[in-house]
């Protein structure tokens, strides 16, 4: 088991012919997710170089293959044209790369899609670890395993899961969950899967400053999660106030989205939050009762 | 993109929410001028972005022609300090309105609720102060509603919302219009937050927005490029336009001031990626330094913007070294060494200690060509923090 998908995830891509598209499906094919076709308007009936068929229409791929899940690289105007577009064909689960999609496009499609799973936008995407990739992340830093992680970052949970490989922490499921102000799937959305995937006996999450979604998980994990030790990571905690990074998530703004306030929700929770990532995989493995 | 209050009003009016009438003003004689035109008293408000402008001595009143002129040129070049802004703002335009008299001063914004999901309006029958103030002190007086974004603005929630915050009656017709074209203009221009503090209820019975607050997203601009253009004729964020102007995204930089008990702000510090940016610059803190930036270059890093950025990095005198945190991934870790071998071979950027954290796909080939270049390669984000810490006040490693 995993959550969100594995290794019989059918998937399609959207903008499968555009660089970023196409570069990233020859990658997931190679890990061996089962993408079964793509999209790109104009140029339905041709296929990729690995044979994959591209349609005019997200339906018309749904009708076709059959996939339940996509991944999106289209421009940030696009975005929720593209999203609206999934959902309309019955796609159960969208990853949605796209960076620079307008927050209120994306209040409007989270407001309008019930029932279908939106992971980001601006996010790496997931992993099943020696399953299926539908995602960006170099797939050779993780390694099969149950330790269930999820980030608001992509470059952050490279090292996060880099070190948790390294102890040998494999990983059941990584979610990226997207640095954005509205994105669809939250950490306490994941831990809602994890908590009932039996192959993930911990959970990992690496959050960072702005916003109340750590706050939110800390609760979540204290009351549905007490047979899963979880560890937490708070990224940004240096950060002055009013100064937005990176992400367009990443902003303290008066007393909201404070380090102290998530340090003191994940304290309450009884969840140990590591000071740098090189210490995830030790608190881990105390929690845990095994060897790092 | 934070606008000033002028810009804010002009957006106000597009969509039909009233505001007292003016000029925008960035002479002493374009004031002149005005008033002489138009004799009465006026309100002379220096454009800045800080809070706390009024106390600061921002806001003066003029009663004829000769008057104005002398306060707008004392205002205009002035620099401004409020308790908010310790390092203050110059005044370099003014925004010249008519003088309301005012009945009295209700609040009301619409904002992100990011847990929610959704736009929320806040409305307080106490405008006029400062509203997280009057949270602290009588969170009764604030009242919220969101909406749902599939229905959109709907006048009823502004009638509840009346009721609810106990408005004066004399709100009443006009309050679900102006909040409507408030929600209009929050959707439409893509805004984090619009605020109207103080919505005015005149002597005469109008309502009037009397200040704007307004911060639009940076994602949303491509819509609207007249707006977009305003922020280049007048850059609001130092930082922001230093960052774009090498290439770098709207919000991947970022320079910290010095605080007083905390170690000196002098480690420079470049990663990929936003979150291991970030984590890069708490490193550097656990390390027991300080972290004079944040700086993202993004995927891809080319040759050409990690010198731009290591040049952005140390124009700030106070950097004695240098960090650079990268976590390949399908960016090859010997392509980025080469990069950065290759462009800090010039004699055009100020040079000083460098410490470069290198893993991921082909970082031992990258680490060996950093150290027959003279750098300090190093394997792990603690190594290097602890290393850049230690170069930067004075130590060998």
């Amino acid at each position: 088991m995993s959550i969100f998908l594995d290794k019989n995830t059918k998937v399609i891509v959207q903008g499968i012919t555009g660089r970023e598209g196409l570069f990233h499906t020859n990658k997931m094919l190679a890990y061996g997710t089962q993408i079964v076709g793509g999209v790109t308007p104009g140029k339905g009936g041709t296929t990729i170089e690995s044979g994959q068929p591209v349609f005019n229409t997200v339906k018309d791929a749904v009708d076709a293959t059959g996939a339940t899940h996509s991944i999106i690289f289209v421009p940030p105007f696009a975005g929720a044209d593209a999203l609206w577009e999934a959902y309309e064909a019955g796609i159960t689960l969208a990853v949605c790369i796209t960076e620079g999609i307008p927050a209120h496009e994306m209040l409007r499609v989270v407001a309008t899609t019930p029932g279908m799973r939106i992971i980001g936008p601006n996010c790496p995407g997931i992993i099943s670890p020696g399953k299926s990739i539908i995602g960006i992340m170099p797939s050779q830093v993780f390694k099969q395993g149950n330790i269930g992680m999820m980030s608001r970052s992509g470059t952050l949970t490279y090292e996060i899961v880099d070190g948790l490989t390294r102890a040998g922490f494999g990983q059941s499921t990584c979610v990226g969950i997207g640095g954005d102000p509205i994105i669809g799937t939250t950490f306490v959305d994941c831990l809602r899967e994890f908590a009932n995937d039996p192959e993930t006996v911990a959970v990992v999450v690496a959050g960072e400053i702005g916003g109340s979604d750590e706050e939110d998980a800390a609760a979540f994990i204290k009351e549905h999660l007490p047979n899963k030790p979880a560890v937490a990571f708070i990224g940004g905690r240096s950060a002055p106030k009013g100064k937005r990074l990176g992400h367009a998530g990443a902003i303290i703004s008066g007393n909201s989205g404070t380090p102290e306030s998530k340090l003191a929700a994940f304290a309450a929770a009884g969840v140990p939050v590591a000071d740098r990532p090189s210490e995830i995989p030790g608190l881990l493995a105390a929690r845990l009762n095994v060897h790092a | 993109m934070k606008l000033m209050e002028y810009q804010g009003k002009d957006l106000f009016r597009r969509v039909g929410i009233p505001t007292p009438s003016g000029v925008f003003a960035t002479t002493a004689d374009d004031v002149k001028t005005f008033i002489t035109e138009h004799p009465g008293s006026w309100v002379l408000k220096s454009q800045v972005m800080m809070g706390g402008r009024g106390k600061a001595g921002g806001i003066k009143f003029a009663d004829d022609a000769a008057q104005g002129e002398t306060l707008a040129k004392e205002l205009i070049g002035k620099h401004l300090v409020s308790i908010q802004n310790p390092d203050g703002e110059t005044v370099k335009s003014l925004l010249v309105e008519e003088k309301v008299k005012i009945a009295h001063e209700a609040y009301v914004s619409i904002a992100i609720d990011r847990a929610a999901k959704k736009p929320v309006i806040i409305v307080s029958a106490q405008g006029g102060m400062d509203v997280e103030e009057v949270a602290e002190k009588h969170p009764d007086a604030i009242v919220k509603a969101w909406v749902d974004p599939a229905i959109g603005f709907s006048p009823f929630l502004a009638r509840e919302l009346f009721f609810a915050a106990k408005l004066p009656a004399g709100y009443g017709k006009t309050f679900p219009k102006v909040v409507g074209a408030l929600y209009d203009m929050f959707m439409t221009y893509g805004a984090n937050l619009v605020e109207i503090n103080p919505l005015v209820l005149t002597e005469d019975g109008a309502v009037i927005a009397s200040d704007a607050k307004v911060e639009l997203d940076d994602n949303a601009l491509f819509k609207h490029p007249d707006i977009a253009g305003w922020n280049k004729a007048a850059p609001t964020d130092e930082d922001q336009a230093a960052g774009v102007a090498i290439g770098l995204g709207m919000s991947n930089y970022a320079k910290f001031s010095d605080e007083p008990g905390e170690p000196p702000k002098n480690v420079g510090t470049i990663a990929n990626g936003a979150g291991l940016g970030m984590g890069t610059m708490d490193a550097v803190k656990n390390a027991g330094g300080g972290a004079a930036n944040f700086l993202d270059i993004g995927g891809g890093a080319q040759a050409e913007l990690v010198k731009n950025s290591y040049k952005l990095v140390t124009s700030d005198d106070r950097v004695t070294a240098m960090f650079i945190n990268i976590f390949g991934g399908i960016t090859r870790g010997d392509q980025v060494a080469l990069g950065i071998v290759d462009a800090l071979k010039g004699d055009d950027v100020r040079k000083v200690p460098l410490v470069i954290r290198l893993t991921g796909t082909n970082a031992e080939e990258g680490r060996k060509i950093l150290a027959d270049a003279g750098f300090f390669p190093v394997e792990t984000m603690d190594e290097g923090a602890a290393k850049a810490v230690a170069l930067a006040n004075g130590g060998s490693n």
